[in-house]
């Protein structure tokens, strides 16, 4: 497994919410440009998996939200915290929308 | 050997019971099913309510400002703290603090100062370096990471792996071979600071437990001064001895909390639930799981106490601890196994702590020596010391 997403970008539209899986997963939420604004998981606690999560995210749109990816993984919060620290590596800074709510430790890659 | 609680040992245990039914498990109800961290307010609120009743600190020695509990009571409240979804790894979520890198005890004043003194404030968070690609179970052979001497320096090159908590962290006890020619006699303790220049965290490791992952290290020409030896130079490997089996006596204990909270509820399931007209607490296949529960709850119980009781009255220890973490450890499988069996359907599903308890209980028979280890150390002990 590739350990940063690289699954084609898909519009942010209810059809294509509605065919999402209800399986538990990561997901990352992108702009127009396809920067990552927001990633997030589906736990135990989604009603319907990512199709919930991103049913969520279709109606609040965290920082105008275009696009999204999922990746359907039962390790969602350890793969939840390995996104944010790869993209603190790729980056510098969370993702927008996850600035504001960051993990309580986040810990650092410097992955190869 | 008694093994009786005394009256102060029954009131901590009914305390502590109270605390993680009142406080810990209405919390989980909010909490996603795989959480290993509580929020920071509810971490700081419940870390006070701990502090106040004295309990805080309970691995850190008394003259630091811990608790002070001899091992026997450590085990018992072990046994309690573990009874909730998370308690197998992160027992009441940390808040009866953490003793961090028992080995810092024996260091310099300086590195007491440096290290152990701010990871006992909270203010620094430690990693323990010691499994590498080729191995854990040995670590005397495995180790290749090599650290050569470069003036008053030393040159650290190679990697480890499973390393939990180490790109979190601001400091770990990294193990080294300093000598290739002696075996056990060539290993060497160096306390690494992970902002030094050649430190590099190179994955998560993703295990069965989705709540906590493992990291992979990488160390590129990483100068560590010799001021940051712990111990001396190539008696390492007893550093890393030492704590090997005194942690396997909580470890443990709380596979059985486990094991007696996967017990309780399969009784009051099979108490209530009804098939075919009648509870399933009547049928004998049901009953002899609940059975052979308690079997196997209190023999790893008076083996874990036995072997704390052993350690307590400064005995040695070491093949008790280690009977102790095998038979626990996979008597706690076979425990959350039949509990989950006996719950169907439900069970299985993320609604109850069964499917967790299951993942992680699963990793307690390879993690702090795996089950063949344990008994390859008490056959060395029960055969002599000349079986390698």
């Amino acid at each position: 497994m590739a350990i940063r997403m690289d699954k084609p970008w898909v519009e942010l539209t209810a059809e294509a919410v509605k065919t999402l899986p209800g399986q538990l997963g990561v997901y990352q939420l992108a702009d127009a440009g396809g920067r990552v604004i927001y990633i997030g998981f589906a736990g135990g606690r989604s009603l319907f998996g990512l199709r919930s999560e991103l049913e969520r995210a279709l109606r609040e749109r965290p920082a105008g939200a275009v696009r999204f990816r999922t990746e359907v993984n039962q390790q969602y919060t350890s793969r939840y915290q390995e996104l944010l620290m790869l993209h603190v590596a790729d980056h510098g800074t969370l993702p927008v929308a996850n600035a504001a709510d960051p993990p309580v430790r986040l810990g650092r890659l410097s992955p190869l | 050997m008694n093994l009786d609680p005394t009256e102060e040992q029954r009131q901590i245990v009914a305390t502590v019971r109270r605390f993680v039914r009142e406080e810990i498990v209405p919390l989980e109800a909010r909490l996603d099913p795989d959480a290993s961290e509580l929020p920071r307010e509810d971490f700081e609120r419940l870390t006070a309510k701990v502090r106040e009743m004295g309990f805080w600190g309970l691995d850190i020695p008394a003259e630091y400002g811990g608790a002070g509990v001899d091992l026997v009571t450590r085990t018992l409240m072990a046994v309690e703290m573990s009874q909730h979804r998370a308690g197998l790894y992160v027992p009441c979520y940390g808040v009866f603090g953490s003793a961090g890198l028992a080995q810092l005890y024996e260091a310099t004043e300086e590195q007491k100062q440096r290290y152990l003194h701010p990871m006992l404030r909270g203010e620094k968070r430690g990693f323990f370096g010691l499994t590498e690609p080729s191995g854990g179970s040995d670590p005397a052979r495995a180790i290749r990471t090599r650290a050569v001497k470069d003036g008053s320096d030393w040159i650290i090159n190679g990697s480890k792996v499973f390393i939990s908590g180490a790109d979190r962290a601001h400091f770990g006890l990294v193990f080294a071979r300093t000598d290739a020619e002696k075996g056990r006699g060539g290993i060497t303790c160096f306390i690494v600071d992970t902002d030094m220049k050649g430190f590099h965290v190179r994955r998560v490791v993703h295990t069965l437990r989705s709540s906590h992952y493992a990291t992979e290290l990488q160390f590129e020409d990483l100068r560590v001064p010799s001021a940051n030896i712990l111990g001396e130079v190539n008696k390492g490997f007893a550093i890393a001895n030492d704590r090997l089996s005194r942690q396997r006596i909580p470890y443990a204990a709380a596979c059985i909390g486990v094991a007696v909270k996967a017990q309780e509820l399969a009784i009051d399931y099979a108490r209530q639930r009804e098939t075919f007209g009648a509870p399933l607490a009547s049928r004998q296949a049901v009953q002899w799981m609940i059975v052979d529960n308690e079997i196997d709850i209190r023999t790893s119980l008076l083996l874990t106490l036995a072997a704390a009781h052993k350690a307590d009255s400064g005995q040695p220890y070491r093949m008790e601890a280690g009977m102790a973490k095998l038979v626990a450890s996979e008597a706690g499988g076979r425990v959350v196994d039949r509990s989950m069996q006996i719950h169907g359907g439900y069970g299985m599903t993320k609604d109850l702590p069964f499917e967790r308890w299951y993942r992680e209980m699963r990793i307690r028979r390879v993690g702090e020596g795996p089950s063949e280890v344990q008994r390859h150390v008490i056959a060395r002990d029960l055969l002599g010391a000349g079986l390698r």
